[in-house]
């Protein structure tokens, strides 16, 4: 809150140091501005920069690492009643004197003896620490702000390129995002190997990546001693890309088709309705579609999977009858057809754009050869636009293969290695929600788990859309 | 004389090359009538008449946005794939009119090649660039026909001796005056009648521009060619026959000679001095 405050402040006070440059800048020109290397706005801004920039640095700073600075501040020296305590005591007494000094402690803390002496000192202490780093944090950033302002100020003159200044500004923020961006990638990508490391060190890789039987459960049963859990990731894979399969089956044909009749043949009133609506199915959310697989589409299925299985028992096949006759509600096919569903509108939107960038005078080409619209597009605008269509496929992919709730809902929980659609399966991501909801240690295989099937399946996206890019860079070398 | 006036057959009804018919030589391969070309409420054409005629070069000059190119489009069909587009009067060529319900335009586009301004080959190799029409309208009936083809048309655009060697090679690799070549090529690979051709010349370098200049010149020997050009130098150059256009109507037609040198229209005289356009 604070924080928050001093940041309101730092801004109207950059907005002051603007309005400060701007009228020296308007005076240095007298009258005609043209007689300025910069205009009058960018000496404001870059004062107010200078004003701004370096003190927000020092509040976000404090605000980030701050509590850590000022807890190994009060951990410092430690009194000899908690030196004597267990280590998970002397835990909760700091966080009980950290909590207390901030005001955010509950009524029920109550030490006694020289503990009591202790925490009250510690408390009073940790307050100190508190009002300390904040006043000199404000402090140094109020100092730093009116530095920057008596440094910057006086080096306006009419000569003075303020103009290039702030682009160079502009260019550090810039790259300040980026960077920003990459690091958090990375970061993701580093926890994530590192608790993989972690989880292959108590399951070999190779039982993990080959194996065929995945029973994370057993591992939680600690008085079974002899029970380990078995975490063998290929049905996971194996469900994964059958309903992904089914998913693509569904949605690339249907996506692609409606996209060329948007693009090819839909007047430019249909068009206008068709794709807004289209795109408005894009935003249905997943859950929405997953309830509608669950109750709707599942039962379906097995109504008519059961009635054809009530015509062959009895008959030639009759074994392929009674398997019908016992097919539930949930199913790969189910998940898989309502997630191509779902990927429909994703597809046909993006093929879209991309025919629609497919230069007119190749259609003109074609029509005055005497194609006729069906041959235009199937030998010269698919191929055209074929490194654009298929990224978009690989999208879908991407998104199939990343898509949980439908899954979740429709396809079961039983990790079956199986190419049969009529099958419950399970995916990498539903594992991954089933050993992370909960009250769960983060320490055990069974956690650790999600934390393997993350990597893997990371790795697999990316082989997966560096394989499409080679794909597509191939094609565009040929022919653009 | 009376035999040559027989009346024809109707020749828009197959993409197959017929074997010629006794056709009159004097009397004009396309012959338009108050033609008149709307877009939307915009009317871009206004009443167009003119005869055009077989194995000669027609150009159509006139300042940008005279309607030149939209009524170039008008002979074969392709302003229907324009939406809000309207085309009014008589198009016909060797006496059947291109607009009749009987003419199928997948058929007439064979019969009437086009070229357009940017050189356009499709994304396939040179020799699927060629055999692309042939293959959509069964010309051929066994791919050593088909090789035939492709071989006598990209000779016939002079493309040949540049690109035997490499025919499986991207068609958009070649430079920008190859590729209207092989543009042309692909045209003439149907065997087409009417060869109109939209700017050939605007994208390409002057000596590209010669290049094609001197295959228009020999090319009329066999196909009615009508060109659209900016340049009233290349008008003069190539063609036989000159139309001038300006805000949608056709100011005058002759013989490009007489156009250039002796015009029975101020707008006309202006126009190819400089002093309008």
């Amino acid at each position: 809150m604070t924080v928050l405050i001093a940041l309101a402040l730092l801004v109207v006070f950059s907005g002051g140091a603007y309005l400060l440059g701007r009228r020296r800048a308007v005076a240095l020109a007298g009258g005609r501005s043209a007689s300025l290397h910069s205009l009058p706005g960018y000496h404001g801004t870059w004062v107010a920069l200078w004003a701004g920039v370096p003190a927000a640095l020092i509040i976000i700073i404090f605000a980030v690492f701050g509590a850590r600075i000022e807890d190994a501040a009060l951990r410092a020296e430690v009194p000899a009643a908690v030196a004597q305590l267990s280590d998970e005591r002397q835990e909760v007494f700091w966080s009980d004197a950290g909590a207390m000094a901030r005001g955010e402690a509950q009524s029920e803390i109550t030490y006694e003896g020289e503990l009591k002496t202790a925490f009250d000192a510690k408390a009073a202490e940790g307050r100190r620490i508190g009002v300390i780093g904040l006043v000199s944090v404000l402090a140094l950033s109020g100092v730093l702000a009116l530095c920057g302002v008596l440094l910057a100020f006086p080096r306006l003159s009419r000569d003075f390129r303020a103009r290039n200044r702030v682009e160079g500004w502009t260019g550090i923020l810039l790259i300040a995002c980026s960077t920003l961006a990459v690091l958090t990638t990375l970061g993701i990508v580093m926890s994530l190997a590192w608790e993989s490391f972690r989880f292959f060190q108590s399951v070999p890789p190779l039982d993990f990546l080959l194996g065929t039987s995945w029973d994370p459960q057993i591992a939680m049963r600690s008085d079974q001693v002899a029970a380990v859990g078995a975490f063998g990731a290929v049905p996971l894979f194996a469900g994964t890309f059958l309903i992904m399969l089914i998913a693509m089956a569904v949605a690339a044909p249907i996506g692609l088709y409606s996209a060329i009749y948007l693009s090819e043949y839909a007047g430019p009133a249909t068009r206008s309705i068709v794709k807004p609506l289209l795109e408005i199915l894009a935003g249905v959310p997943t859950v929405v579609y997953g309830f509608f697989a669950a109750l709707t589409v599942g039962p379906t299925f097995r109504a008519f999977f059961n009635w054809i299985g009530g015509f062959l028992v009895g008959g030639p096949m009759d074994r392929l009858g009674q398997y019908l006759e016992t097919v539930q509600n949930q199913m790969a096919l189910t998940a898989g057809v309502v997630m191509g569903i779902m990927l429909i509108p994703f597809v046909s939107s993006l093929s879209d754009d991309i025919l629609n960038a497919v230069p007119q005078s190749l259609r003109d080409g074609s029509y005055a050869m005497g194609a006729t619209k069906s041959e235009t597009v199937k030998k010269v605008i698919l191929p055209a636009a074929l490194p654009g269509v298929a990224g978009a496929l690989m999208l879908a992919v991407s998104r199939a293969i990343g898509e949980t709730m439908i899954v979740t809902m429709a396809a079961g929980l039983q990790a079956k290695l199986t190419a049969n659609p009529l099958d419950t399966v399970t995916t990498v991501t539903v594992q991954i929600v089933t050993l992370l909801t909960g009250d769960q240690e983060f320490d055990s295989p069974k956690t650790l788990a999600a934390f393997g099937l993350g990597l893997t399946l990371f790795v697999v996206t990316l082989v997966l859309n560096i394989a499409a890019l080679a794909i597509v860079r191939k094609y565009r070398e040929q022919y653009d | 004389m009376v035999a040559l006036m027989t009346v024809q057959p109707p020749l828009i009804r197959t993409a197959a090359p017929h074997s010629h018919h006794p056709v009159n030589l004097d009397a004009p391969k396309i012959v338009v009538r108050d033609v008149s070309v709307f877009y939307g409420a915009k009317q871009a054409l206004d009443s167009v008449s003119i005869d055009v005629p077989g194995k000669a070069v027609t150009a159509f000059i006139g300042p940008s946005g005279c309607g030149k190119s939209t009524f170039l489009r008008c002979i074969n069909r392709m302003n229907d794939t324009i939406p809000g587009c309207r085309v009014e009067g008589a198009v016909e060529i060797d006496g059947e009119d291109v607009n009749a319900r009987s003419v199928d335009p997948v058929i007439l586009r064979a019969k009437v090649g086009m070229v357009f301004q940017k050189p356009n080959p499709f994304p396939k190799s040179i020799f699927e660039n060629v055999a692309y029409g042939p293959r959509i309208h069964g010309l051929a009936s066994g791919k050593s026909e088909l090789e035939g083809i492709v071989e006598a048309s990209l000779k016939k655009a002079g493309l040949w001796a540049e690109v035997s060697d490499r025919l499986n090679a991207p068609g958009t690799s070649l430079s920008g005056g190859q590729q209207q070549r092989l543009v042309i090529a692909r045209a003439i690979a149907v065997s087409p009648e009417v060869i109109l051709m939209d700017e050939p010349c605007s994208a390409l370098d002057p000596i590209a521009t010669a290049r094609i200049e001197e295959l228009i010149d020999e090319l009329r020997q066999q196909y009615c060619i009508v060109i659209v050009t900016h340049s009233m130098a290349q008008a003069a150059r190539v063609s036989q026959r000159t139309a001038f256009f300006h805000m949608g109507r056709l100011i005058e037609a002759g013989s490009t000679e007489e156009i250039f040198t002796n015009p029975r229209e101020s707008r006309t005289q202006d126009y190819i001095t400089g002093r309008i356009g």
